[in-house]
Parts: structure tokens; sequence; C-alpha cells
């Protein structure tokens, strides 16, 4: 709409401007000044009516005041200003040619109804407002409140529901919370928990820094600490707990309460007790076991100045009899008694008993005086050995050897002391047995012992301390030399030349003899092909063979087969210059598996030997199935022949194992052959070869060199 | 219930609030003496606060109708506090019939107000949750029940980052926020600033205090600062102006007409690329 110029829209317009200027900068309007203007207009125009009206309307009034509010004109001094404005302008620009005076006496009213309808507009309005924001405040800390309540309820439930125990006490130890789990491990009520203290729960396996931990942090010194920690429970057995307490500061970090956490290891502590002690003690007799000895003995043996120790190393005599002949059973029932009463022996501070495995026990006493108390310990062993051992209605006598050692501590380690009251107790044993005998270094130093050389045999073999001997084989038809029997033997430092039977044992049992064997079998076969070389072949214009004794360990080693192939290959010696000595005992019940390795050799031409032939339960029937081509008699056989005449019996056995042998296509070797006489009757009988003292003894190879030659010759 | 990281222990109305003090520069009730008394000391160093909130307000009407002439149907306003008059709803839905916005606040006196004037709006929400923590507003359900990340946003951040101090990184609040909206997004921006005030600094000093006895510092920065806020924008003309002098709405607008106070402080739109 355009204004005529000074018409009464043009000056309802300018007072408008005039009222919106004065107003505007009092306002709280995000509008700009001429939409605030704009706003204004209407309530001139309703203002600029109700002076013109027949009678005076201050409804109108107070309608203009309230929207003054409505347009966000809350500060007073927009009331004052707009006061001012009507006072001043509106007669003046809208009170067209009406009487002044009345004009004026109505826009006082005018403005008296505006101050009203502002007033009460502004007081509405406050109201509301500081209601809304009244109710949002409040609203705003119902859903806070609710919000912490849910928290505590949920920390409650944490607290309630948590599987490891959790108390809350004040710094002096007032228990003031405990929570279910807690009370559940201490098995108390939480009455009986109110009004505890936590100094109260001492107890005898207190680490010694449990209560100095305690104090510090009470004290605020200390934030948390970690420990093992026993408490006893009413029903008088012992909670283990794994603890944690730490200290709760307030806001201004002042140490308020104390916060502990308990894990229940008390069921996991007997398990580790328990397997610790199956772990340190023999099954069989619940002595201590080797483990455990060894402990205390390295204990024993770094103990102060001052300190001695005394150990008594017990084998039993004979114990291997009364296993073979009564079985493992009542064997282990005697290991057991024995056990008994050997702990009965040892019951003072100090002393202990141990089983070291077998029927190898040991007793142990420590302290100053073990000096004359280790010869009184190995006596009362002896003692409480005398009286027979009943046993499935047996009275079985036991009789024991004891090697002693006595010393002081801080000298010798564990295994020096144990190597030498094994030496001695072996000296006990040589000596007859049924005795103890007490340490000497230089008979330790001379003592060949099996502990000793089964240390010593893997560095024996990279020392090269084994060297090969050859028994010559000799035909008995002609008496030509066939080949030999590699004989291995060890060059011990200390005790000189070791035959087999001293260390193959031991060899056996630690596995050692798969090398070993593998070692031999490599030396012979080269040595076979030196003789080839140098010897050509025997006079039946076979080449001379090599007999390698082969151990049942060696039989079962998945690597033989192969083995041998390769070290027969890299010497170039043919299969059939190699014969496998295998014994009787070491067949006895072989199945297929074990067969299979030695079926294979066989069948590439390696002789197989059935060594010590007629030892075992000589099972004939067996022969069949071995892939065996000779069998070799036992000594036993040849010796009643060494006598003239010879048993008949014997005569008549080997004979008839001579036919056997023939029968089943398989040559006969005997070993022993000492005389002459011997020789020839065992040629009578059949015999095809044979080896002894009356042909040679085991020597070097050139030897064999020398009888070939002779044989050669002669 | 779980109780969100941003809701305090209780509700004390005996601690001024920041937003109830803007409330009542505006003319508002929506406040407590205790945010009056903290109110009436900073204008006691700078009588003109009201007078540059208002310009501030002003400002905001103004850049979301420009925002919403531009195309833009989503506002998700950032430290809303208290909606008074002219609130950010009431100018987008205005202009555009559907509008969606989000109001966010710390503030849950200022939350529960604004559910309460919200009552009814469909397309309108608000959302207790804190600027420093921009992904909790982005994952936020109400969020992303009403704005569609994949268009592009009005993020309002109207004086709200003087409130955050740089040790708790309002440039990489910002940032994550900005790398979560669309291409074409804007970012409406105002902050307080010693440049504009008329006063000496050392006077201003003085309102700034009584923010800090508050436990709610105000942290004045340089324009350069307050540029470095619109890192991946361009500015929309006339760029980091103070709050009068961007887009005054008449053709005949007088500098002269305005309070010397609501030059104080900086405003600025920026749209991402």
């Amino acid at each position: 709409m355009i204004a005529e110029p000074d018409g009464p829209e043009d000056r309802l317009r300018r007072f408008a401007t005039i009222w919106s200027r004065a107003v505007f900068p009092v306002t709280s309007t995000s509008a700009t000044r001429p939409e605030f203007e704009e706003q204004l207009l209407p309530l001139a125009r309703r203002l600029s009516e109700a002076l013109a009206a027949r009678t005076v309307d201050t409804d109108a009034g107070r309608a203009v005041g309230a929207a003054l509010v409505d347009a966000h004109c809350t500060d007073p001094e927009a009331l004052t200003r707009s006061l001012d404005c009507v006072d001043a302008y509106l007669v003046l620009y809208c009170g067209g040619d009406g009487d002044r005076e009345d004009l004026r006496s109505r826009s006082s009213r005018l403005q008296h109804a505006m101050a009203a309808g502002f007033a009460h507009a502004l007081r509405e309005r406050t109201l509301a407002e500081q209601e809304a924001i009244a109710r949002a405040a409040l609203e705003a800390q119902g859903l806070v409140a609710q919000a912490l309540h849910a928290t505590e309820a949920r920390f409650r439930a944490v607290f309630e529901g948590a599987a490891i125990g959790i108390g809350i006490a004040d710094l002096d130890g007032n228990v003031l919370q405990v929570n279910g789990a807690l009370l559940r491990m201490f098995g108390i009520t939480d009455q009986t928990m109110r009004g505890r203290r936590v100094q109260e729960w001492t107890h005898a396996e207190d680490a010694p820094q449990t209560w100095t931990l305690y104090d510090e942090l009470v004290r605020g010194e200390r934030e948390h600490y970690h420990l093992e920690k026993a408490f006893s429970r009413p029903d008088g057995t012992v909670l283990w707990t794994n603890l944690t307490v730490s200290l709760l500061r307030d806001a201004d970090g002042e140490p308020q309460y104390q916060l502990a956490l308990m894990e229940d290891t008390t069921e996991r502590r007997l398990l580790n007790l328990r397997l610790r002690y199956e772990a340190t003690h023999d099954a069989l007799t619940g002595l201590p076991n080797r483990t455990l000895f060894f402990e205390r003995l390295e204990k024993a043996l770094s103990a102060g100045e001052g300190q001695r120790f005394g150990l008594c190393y017990l084998d039993l005599d004979g114990f291997k009899t009364i296993n073979d002949s009564l079985g493992h059973a009542a064997g282990d029932r005697l290991l057991v008694e024995v056990a008994d009463r050997l702990q009965s022996c040892a019951t003072a501070p100090g002393e202990m008993v141990a089983r070291l495995g077998g029927d190898e026990f040991v007793a142990l006493t420590t302290g100053p005086d073990t000096e004359s108390e280790v010869d009184d310990l190995a006596a009362r062993i002896m003692n409480a050995l005398l009286a027979p051992v009943r046993i499935d209605g047996r009275e079985l006598t036991v009789r024991g050897s004891i090697g002693i050692v006595e010393g002081p501590a801080g000298e010798r380690g564990p295994a020096e002391v144990l190597r030498s009251a094994d030496i001695t107790m072996y000296r006990a044993k040589s000596a007859g047995g049924n005795r103890f005998e007490l340490a000497d270094p230089e008979a330790d130093a001379r003592a060949i012992t099996r502990h000793g050389l089964t240390t010593q045999l893997p560095v024996a073999l990279e020392r090269g301390e084994f060297f090969i001997e050859y028994q010559p084989l000799v035909h008995l038809g002609d008496g030509s030399v066939r080949g030999a029997e590699a004989l291995v033997r060890w060059l011990h430092p200390q005790h000189g030349v070791l035959g087999p039977d001293r260390f193959i044992p031991l060899a056996e049992h630690t596995g050692l003899i798969v090398p070993l064997g593998r070692w031999v079998l490599e030396q012979s076969v080269r040595q076979a092909r030196a003789w080839r070389e140098r010897y050509g072949q025997d006079v039946a214009g076979d080449p001379l063979r090599i007999n390698v004794n082969l151990s049942p360990c060696q039989l079962t080693h998945p690597g033989l087969v192969q083995d041998t192939v390769d070290i027969l290959e890299r010497a170039g010696v043919a299969p059939d210059a190699l014969c496998l000595e295998v014994t009787e005992s070491a067949l006895i019940g072989a199945d297929d598996d074990l067969l299979k390795p030695l079926r294979r050799l066989a069948e590439m031409g390696v002789d197989i030997a059935l060594d010590d032939f007629g030892t075992g339960y000589s099972n004939l029937a067996n022969l069949r199935r071995l892939p065996v081509s000779v069998l070799k008699l036992d000594r036993s056989f040849t010796q009643s022949m060494q006598q003239f005449p010879a048993d008949p019996v014997d005569l008549k056995i080997v004979e008839g194992i001579v036919s056997l042998a023939h029968g089943l296509n398989l040559a006969v070797t005997v070993e022993g052959v000492e005389t002459g006489a011997q020789a020839e009757q065992l040629r009578i009988l059949g015999c095809d070869t044979a080896q002894g003292w009356y042909y040679a003894r085991p020597g070097p190879p050139e030897r064999l060199h020398e009888l070939a030659l002779v044989d050669a010759t002669g | 219930m779980e109780r969100p990281a941003w809701a305090p222990r209780n509700i004390d109305i005996s601690v001024p609030s920041v937003a109830r003090i803007y409330d009542f520069y505006l003319g508002g009730s929506h406040n407590f003496e205790a945010d009056r008394e903290a109110a009436r000391r900073a204008m006691e160093f700078a009588p003109g606060l009201p007078k540059t909130m208002q310009a501030n307000r002003a400002f905001l009407r103004r850049a979301v109708r420009f925002a919403a002439d531009e195309g833009i149907t989503q506002f998700l306003d950032i430290g809303s506090g208290i909606p008074t008059f002219g609130n950010v709803h009431e100018v987008a839905q205005k202009a555009r019939p559907g509008a969606r916005v989000v109001y966010v606040d710390h503030d849950p006196v200022a939350v529960a107000h604004s559910q309460a004037v919200l009552e009814g709006n469909p397309d309108a929400g608000v959302v207790a949750a804190d600027l420093r923590k921009p992904q909790e507003i982005l994952a936020n359900a109400e969020v992303q029940r009403l704005i569609d990340l994949n268009r592009p946003v009005a993020l309002l951040l109207v004086a709200i980052l003087h409130f955050v101090e740089d040790a708790d990184d309002p440039y990489g609040a910002v940032a994550e926020l900005r790398d979560a909206l669309a291409p074409g997004s804007l970012l409406v921006l105002t902050h307080a600033s010693f440049e504009g005030i008329p006063l000496p600094p050392e006077r201003a000093e003085g309102a700034v205090d009584v923010y800090k006895d508050i436990r709610n510092p105000l942290i004045m920065r340089s324009r350069d600062e307050i540029a470095r806020f619109f890192e991946g924008y361009d500015m929309v003309e006339p760029g980091l102006v103070s709050p009068p002098r961007w887009r005054p709405e008449t053709a005949t607008w007088d500098p002269d007409d305005e309070d010397p106070w609501a030059f104080a402080g900086f405003a600025g739109v920026g749209r991402s690329a």
C-alpha cells in the first residue's frame, strides 16, 4: 500500500518509525529494526483506531501493551519508551482534527491500558517461562536421579552377583559392607560379619609383609597391594584367597575406605599341593622321589658353615631274583614294606628317606653331627631289614647293600655325592652285600659304576674310545678262515679296556646303542672291504664274512634297514659279506612287525644268525618263521665236550640240533671251542663253522690276516 | 536405564548455566537467580552483552534462512541451549515445511526444556550429547532418525566453540563432524573474540573471568584461529565477519542502526566441497 504523502496512512507509518527507533535498542528481538517496525505498525494502527473510536477502547491499549511483550520487548525500558512515544506522537500523528484536549485524555487512558496490558503479559510470560525452566530442571533432575538409581542398582547387582568376594571397610578396619560371595567364602552370615574388624583376620600363614602393607595402605602411603592370604573359617577350615586391597579416596583425594577383592584359591591351592606332592613322591611307596630328594640334597649341600650331611644309598640284594621268581606284584609289595621300614628309620628332623627308582633307596640326614649320625642311620636301616618280609605266605629275607657318603656342606654337588654313594654301594655289594661301606675318594676314582659309565658313554663315542676286535670264524671241514665276529670294546680312560657286557646293557638302556651299533657296523663293513681288497676271497671262493651283533633295541629301530643298506653301499660291500647276529631271546614272541626288517635284510642277501641258540625257550617250530640262515649254538653245549668222553646226552642234543638245522637249510656255528678234541667232535657232529680260543682270541684285524695266511699256507 | 556419559551426577540450579545466562541476555525468564547473578556480573564489565547475543541470534536466523534458500532441509544445531524465540526449527520449518532439525546440548536442563518445547513436532528432536564427542552425536539414534548424512546438512555451531578449550581439541571435533557430512553441507559458526568488542581487552577480560568463575571458561579466539574451523569449507560471501555484516536482510541496512556491541565476535558460513 502506497501511502499518500502526509495522508493518514503516511502519518501512521511515520509514527511507527519513530516508535520503533525509540524502542528497538532496548528490545531483545532477533528481528532487524525495519522488521521490528513492521511488527509495530499494526499496533500503531490499533492505537490510532482506538484514539478515534467513539468510546475509548482500553482493550486495544491492553492488547498493544501485551503485543510488545510478544515482540520480545521484555525490558521495562521498552514500556517507558513506548509510553513516551505514544504520549508525544500518537495525537500528533494520528489525532486528525479532533478535539486536542479530548484526544490527549484518550491517549492518556490508552497509555494506562498499555501499561496494564504490558505488565500483565510480562508477568504471564515470566511466570510461564519460570515454570517451564523449573519443570525442565526438575525433569532433568529426575532423569539424572533415575539414571543414577539405575547405575547404583547395577553396581549393587554387580557387587552382589560378583563371583569374587568384595568387602569395604573404613580406615580403622571396621567392616562396612561385604557381598554374598565373600560371606560364602568365609562361611559366615552378614550378622556375624557386621562389627568385625579387618585386623582380626590374622593367620599363622600370613606372609611377613601382610600387615606392613595393610598399615601402609590405611595410612594412605600405598594405593593397593596384592597377596595370597589365608583366613580361618568358623568351622576350623582354612580359606586361601588371592587378595587385592585398594585404597578408596574421596573427591578431594583424601583416603576414605579400603576395598578388598578376594578370590577363593583354596581348591586351586590344594590341587597345586597335590600336583606338587605327586610330582615329588613315588606313587608305589609314597616316599619322596628322586626329584624331591635332589631338592633336599641340594639344600643340605648348600647349607651354611658347620652344617654337614650324611647319605645312605641302599640297593636291595637279589631283588631281581625275587621279581623274576615271584612276579612284579610281589616285588612291588616287598618294596612297599621296605619303604615303610626305612621310613621308620629316619624320623628325626633333618632326616628323610626317598626311593630313587627300582630297588634303590636313599636316606639323608643333615645337621652338624652327621658324622656319627649317619652310621647309626645305616645301622638302623640294616636292622630294619633283618626281619623277614611275609608275602603270599612266604617269608622273604631281605638284605641290602649301603654306600655311605658323609661330609661338610658346601664342598660337593648333589650329582657328585650321589655318584660317590653309588660307587660305595657297589663296593659293599661286590664285597658280598648285606653290609654298609663308607665312601673313600680313592676307591671312588677306581670304581666303575653303572652311573659313571652311563654318563660317559656318549662322550666316549664322540672321543673314539671304542674299538673293535675280531674273532675268526673257522670252517670245521677244512679249517679255513671264513670270516670273523666283530666284538666292540671300550678303551676307558680310567678303567682300561671294558667288554661289551659292561656297557652294552647301559647303552641299550639309554638308547645310545643305536649310534654305537651303527658305528660298529660301519667299522666292521669297512674292515670287510679292506680284507677283500687285500686277500680277495676265501678258499671256497666266497668273500670273508663279517658277523656283527644286533641288540634288541637296534632291532626295533626304524632306521635299521636303511642304515645297513647305506653302510654297505658306501663301503661298496655286497650284502652277502655281512651276517647280523640276533639273540634268540630278542626274537622270542617276535611278531611280523619286528621280523619285517630282518626279512628285508635277508632278502637282500644279508645272513641272519640266531645267536646263543639253545639258551632260551628254543621254540623249534618258530625257526620256520624266522628269516634266519645260521644257528649259533651256545657255548654251554660245547663246554661238556671239553672232557673226554663227552656227555652222550649233550652229543645227542647237538646232533639233533644240527640235523634239524640242516633239515631247515640252516648252517650251524659253534662258539667256545677251546680244544682240538672239541673241534673234532663238532666236526663229526656236522657243525659247519666254529669260533673259540682254540683258533684265536678276539684281536685286531691284522691278526685275522695272519691266520688267513697260515690257513692258506697250511 | 543407561546413565549417559554426559549426565552430571546431579542438577544443581545454584550453579549458573551458560545456556540460561544466554536466555537471560535475550530477555528470557528461563533462568534462575544464580544465572542472572552471573550475567549481571559479566554485564558490569561488558554492559552490551545482550546486544551481542541479540546480533548473534539475528545472524543465526539469517543463516538458517540462507541455508533453507540453498535447498538444505536438515539442520544439526549443536549447543542449542534454551530455545527462547526465533529458534532454528521455527525459522527453518517456516521457510521449508518438513525441514528436519536436531538440537544438541550437554546441559540436561536445556535438553529437558527443549523436549517440552518440541513436543508434537515430529520433524525436530533434541539430543543430550557433547560437541567434544562428535562420534556420540553422529551415532545417536535421534540424529540418525532425523538426519540423512548422505544429503547436505547445515551444521550450526553458534556461540558454542568459545566454550571448548584447546585441550579438548575443538578443531578435531569440528573436523570429525565435517568428515561425516555430505558434500554441499554448510557450517554455520559464530565465535566470541576480543576483536570487535567496543572495549579495551583488559576490561573485556573481566567478563571472561566471570565465565571462568562459573567453571565454564570462555575462550576468546582471534579471527585467524576462528577461520581455521572452516578448514575444508569454501567460505560463503561475505566470509568471516562481525555478525551484523553477514548478509544483512535489507538493502537499506545501516550499520549505524546497530548497537556497537552487535559487532563483537565473528560469524561465517562455509560450504563443504
